[in-house]
């Protein structure tokens, strides 16, 4: 009971603090001060007291488009364990239901973009469209690859899987599930290799063009969601990475949240060394990442 | 060890897939050299230590590790090309290529009748998988000094296969084949810069126009 509310307050009060530590690493390596870690939440306050415009063009579908996206990526974030403890909601199979979220949350997303009618908004929708359905198969790969080692199909398990002396027995597959677990991590939450986080009104953006129309509180929750989404598929990959575990509850928590805030700190350092790729270099890594993962999986079969 | 030596190995099918990925000549270059020295290092943790041994590991990693890619290098720099435009396949299709070759040379090396001590190792596959991508670089690449580059692959890929009769593998047939080598790469540079004097390109499609009507 007590870790299904810690499960709960640590899923929706910590993604907004990722950001901010990354906002704050990026601003230590250009050599400024940088805006407090709680910034981002002093953002969202903002934006829920305003108020909203809507296009007179745009239909109900517009008006879905977040809240649809932020409650997929919540039941995403109830489906994944965190700090080595199950997951609230567990059952055979939910591996399936969790990629499937975040295609739905993406569909919402594309498809509220694309009902502004703005031919902008548009170019943005195809781009996502053609990146994740190049991101997405590393991710299933990736699954998949854990689910047969851990012979389970349920994420608690599978997630909790790793262990060191599971990591020693598969070192290299684990190493490589790893790595493309790292790149989807970036493409999917639009971090810079793939994507600028920080630009607007710029030619050469993904995510970010397809939410300029949403104003006041529905921005809010995109910025919500996209952060929740960070943490989610963050907390997927630290279960991978850090097979941790103490056996003392509150200690592994402790672990999870200090190991998150380093993943953040390396999404920080990620982006401030590497610049964003050219647009036609995209598909290379992403089919890259798919590589590794079916290579890791042929290791894995073998 | 055999554990440690396989890990390797997994790193050598990775610096394969890097090589069909990258653009930049430099760059394979450099992951050919890491490949060669990772070659060097692999006899000695799948074969009990002898003057034999010490031999091989330190002419390959001399050999493969720094002549070699500091000949090819010194050929990049003459010819003044930095990267591979427009070869004949495009690289996310070659990448996609070389991981259905990996695969696949995974799929044959269960098939071979292989000593039983050698079974469980990654050699076999890893072989078939650097022949390949050797082969694909060869073929795929429209620049000489790339093929060059495919050529190497190809060697280590025979290497590896090699690798696994370390023991019955004479010095004199270990140096033939890196002399060989050597002088294969000799002549390469030598046709390079000839290639790049007469068309100021490297682009050996254009060799075409050297045939007689």
């Amino acid at each position: 009971m007590t870790d299904i509310i810690i499960h709960c307050s640590v899923a929706l009060l910590m993604p907004p603090l990722l950001l901010g530590v990354i906002n704050k690493t990026k601003a230590a390596f250009a050599g400024r001060v940088g805006a407090p870690y709680f910034q981002p939440y002093y953002d969202l306050f903002k934006l829920f007291r305003k108020g909203t415009v809507f296009s007179e063009t745009t239909t109900w579908v517009f008006r879905a488009g977040p809240v649809i996206t932020l409650a997929a990526t919540l039941i995403a974030a109830l489906l994944v364990p965190l700090g080595r403890h199950a997951a609230p909601l567990s059952f055979s199979g939910d591996m399936i239901l969790f990629a499937y979220l975040f295609g739905l949350s993406r569909f919402f997303t594309t498809i509220a973009a694309l009902d502004t009618g703005s031919s902008f908004e548009g170019m943005g929708a195809a781009r996502e469209v053609t990146f994740s359905c190049l991101a997405e198969p590393t991710l299933f790969i990736t699954l998949i690859t854990l689910a047969r080692m851990s012979k389970s199909l349920s994420l608690s398990t599978i997630l909790t899987y790793p262990t060191p002396a599971n990591w020693l027995a598969a070192g290299a597959s684990m190493l490589l599930l790893v790595g493309a677990l790292f790149i989807t991590l970036l493409a999917e939450n639009s971090r810079i290799p793939f994507d600028d986080p920080n630009t607007h009104l710029e030619l050469t953006m993904i995510h970010e063009v397809m939410v300029l129309d949403h104003s006041g509180p529905a921005f809010g929750i995109i910025l919500y969601g996209a952060a929740l989404k960070l943490f989610v598929l963050g907390a997927v990959f630290v279960n991978v990475a850090l097979p941790l575990t103490t056996g003392n509850p509150l200690a592994d928590w402790g672990i999870f949240i200090a190991a998150m805030l380093g993943l953040a700190v390396t999404i920080g350092v990620v982006e401030s060394v590497m610049a964003r790729l050219r647009m036609v270099r995209i598909p290379q890594l992403l089919v890259g990442a798919t590589i590794l993962s079916a290579f890791a999986m042929l290791l894995v079969l073998r | 060890m055999s554990a440690f030596a396989d890990q390797l190995l997994v790193l050598v099918m990775l610096i394969n897939l890097v090589m069909l990925g990258s653009s930049r000549l430099i760059f394979s270059i450099r992951a050919v050299a890491a490949q060669g020295v990772i070659l060097g290092i692999l006899p000695g943790l799948i074969h009990p230590f002898s003057g034999h041994l010490a031999a091989i590991t330190a002419g390959i990693i001399l050999a493969k590790g720094i002549l070699i890619p500091y000949l090819i290098s010194d050929a990049v720099r003459k010819a003044q090309i930095r990267r591979e435009f427009e070869p004949f396949l495009g690289y996310v299709p070659t990448l996609l290529l070389g991981a259905v070759f990996t695969a696949l040379s995974f799929a044959f090396a269960e098939k071979l009748p292989l000593a039983p001590e050698h079974k469980d190792l990654l050699f076999v596959p890893a072989a078939i998988a650097t022949l390949l991508t050797g082969f694909l670089l060869l073929t795929t690449r429209r620049k000489a000094i790339s093929q060059v580059i495919g050529y190497l692959v190809m060697e280590n890929g025979i290497f590896i296969f090699g690798m696994l009769l370390t023991e019955a593998m004479p010095v004199m047939v270990e140096a033939g084949a890196l002399l060989d080598l050597l002088v294969g790469i000799f002549v390469m540079g030598i046709v390079i810069n000839h290639i790049s004097r007469e068309f100021s390109s490297l682009d050996t499609s254009r060799l075409r126009t050297l045939k007689e009507e």
